[in-house]
């Protein structure tokens, strides 16, 4: 990599939280509308996120280009680590080789999810008023669900462990105490976060969502 | 009884040799006769005088290297039975035998368990881990540390430089530039001495270039592996909070 890695470092750890660990976290809170109100409350809140102000730069600057940043660096990160999980048996050390793994599967799943929702709204197979139909035709299938589930738990505990890791990044949590304290917080976070996503995984995949869903049209569009 | 227990009792010894610093590594075993409180230095003197493998076949003495047999210097560091540690203090009845020993393979190896250790003291130059106060003329005692501050930074100051905190991080390695923890480390010990702190911009910013601290990854091995018990992750966060500061105020032109 060109230029001071201190710094694309420090950008990468940023852009970690800001935007793009606020956003796992409102994305989680959104589709948990789809457990606790069913499939309006889950069109209510896709119709609120769409109803956001310059919609478009909000995505490509608070989401596409910090992703690819964080996604492509990251991997790059992950390739410059050794692994050594087998001489040093710790709780810390396995938590440095989960977030590099959770990395590389957060980076497949996120295009993959990324390729049947919201690319297939842009070339137009789809509506939003329809993602609830195609997450219901996803969750459904327990080859999906089963994917979804690998994918979503990754990429939580992906932000959970690097919450952790940005806060002695940056030095807000500086001894063995903080530190301590600050991992049961972020194994809270870790618990809450991946429930929001599960319930709703299974909201998704149930009879409601299936009523609401119109399969002629959605089933083509999933690959 | 003791007697005759002693004279029989062996300790077996599986090392890894290299001829070069470019040849192929390969291992040999060693059986030698047990003596009380033996450590490993002693267990590579008694190989050293009757270099014979377990087959009976002769060999060359297996080279290492040691200096204060007292866990000061650090440079009997070798991997033994997977951990890196100092040999000098690695007592046999300690260990589960056979015994492996390995080369902290993180540095280059030498030949045998000998490694050249030059990118740590290489670090300690690139960081300034060092209280300039040569001068044309005597510029008189320094500022006075308080007894507080001395107290946890002499716990700083019995960095050895061993290397045993680099072969235990996992991003110190051929793919990476990472400094490493020790020297991190001591740029905490020298910036928190009152006159060491009038360069602390210096170290900050040798520090934030590239292999510098933003290498580390987080995997806390080498806090559970430095044999003086340095609080190493406690440095490293502080460091990052000191370079975090020294990165607003220099945007800020302050
Ligand atoms: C798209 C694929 C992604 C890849 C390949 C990836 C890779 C990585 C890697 C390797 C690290 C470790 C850095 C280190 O500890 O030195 C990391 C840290 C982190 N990642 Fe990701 N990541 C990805 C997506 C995400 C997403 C979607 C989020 C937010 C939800 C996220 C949040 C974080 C955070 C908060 C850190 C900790 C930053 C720090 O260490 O200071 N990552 N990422
Ligand atoms: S910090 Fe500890 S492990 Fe690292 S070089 Fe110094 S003494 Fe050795
Ligand atoms: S010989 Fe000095 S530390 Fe072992």
């Amino acid at each position: 990599m060109k230029g001071n890695s201190y710094f694309s470092r420090k950008l990468h750890s940023l852009l970690g939280i800001i935007p793009l660990g606020g956003f796992i976290v409102v994305h989680g809170l959104t589709n948990y509308q789809a457990f606790e109100r069913g499939p309006e409350g889950f069109a209510k809140g896709v119709h609120f996120i769409n109803s956001l102000p310059v919609l478009p730069l909000l995505e490509i600057f608070g989401i596409y280009l910090p992703l690819l940043f964080h996604g492509i660096y990251g991997l790059y990160v992950a390739y410059q680590s050794d692994s050594n999980t087998g001489r040093f048996k710790y709780g810390r050390n396995w938590a440095f080789t989960a977030q590099r793994i959770t990395g590389v599967i957060t980076f497949v799943f996120v295009f993959w999810h990324v390729y049947q929702t919201r690319l297939q709204i842009y070339l137009g197979h789809l509506t939003h008023e329809e993602l609830g139909s195609t997450m219901n035709l996803i969750a459904s299938s327990p080859v999906y669900f089963v994917l979804y589930l690998i994918g979503v738990l990754a990429a939580v505990f992906h932000f959970s462990n690097g919450l952790w890791a940005f806060l002695v990044s940056w030095g807000i949590t500086v001894g063995p105490k903080a530190q301590r304290i600050s991992s049961y917080i972020c194994m809270g976070v870790f618990v809450i976060v991946s429930a929001l996503f599960i319930l709703s995984l299974i909201a998704f995949g149930g009879d409601e969502f299936k009523e609401a869903a119109n399969a002629a049209t959605a089933f083509t569009n999933i690959g | 009884m003791a007697d005759t227990t002693v004279a029989t009792k062996t300790v077996k010894f599986i090392i890894t040799r290299q001829d070069t610093p470019d040849s192929k590594p390969y291992t040999e075993e060693f059986e030698i006769p047990y003596r009380p409180n033996m450590n490993v230095i002693s267990g590579l003197m008694e190989i050293q005088r009757n270099p014979k493998k377990t087959d009976g076949s002769n060999t060359a003495p297996v080279c290492w290297d040691s200096n204060c047999l007292e866990e000061v210097c650090g440079a009997c560091s070798m991997v033994i039975n997977g951990k890196p540690r100092q040999a000098c203090s690695a007592l046999v009845d300690k260990l589960e035998q056979p015994i492996r020993l390995e080369p902290m393979r993180t540095f280059p190896v030498v030949r045998d368990l000998v490694i050249n250790r030059e990118r740590m003291f290489g670090a300690l130059k690139r960081v300034k881990a060092w209280i300039p106060i040569d001068g044309t003329y005597d510029l008189g005692p320094g500022p006075r540390m308080a007894e507080t501050k001395r107290q946890w930074a002499y716990e700083l100051s019995k960095c050895m430089t061993c290397g045993v905190c680099l072969e235990a991080c996992p991003n110190v390695n051929d793919r990476n530039s990472f400094i490493g923890p020790a020297a991190i480390s001591q740029v905490r010990l020298f910036n928190a001495h009152p006159t060491g702190e009038m360069n602390k911009e210096e170290r900050l910013d040798a520090l934030m270039t590239d292999g510098g601290i933003e290498g580390c990854g987080n995997s806390q091995n080498c806090v559970r592996s430095c044999p003086k018990g340095i609080p190493l992750t406690t440095s490293i966060a502080a460091i990052n909070k000191d370079t975090t500061k020294h990165l607003f105020k220099k945007w800020l032109g302050m």
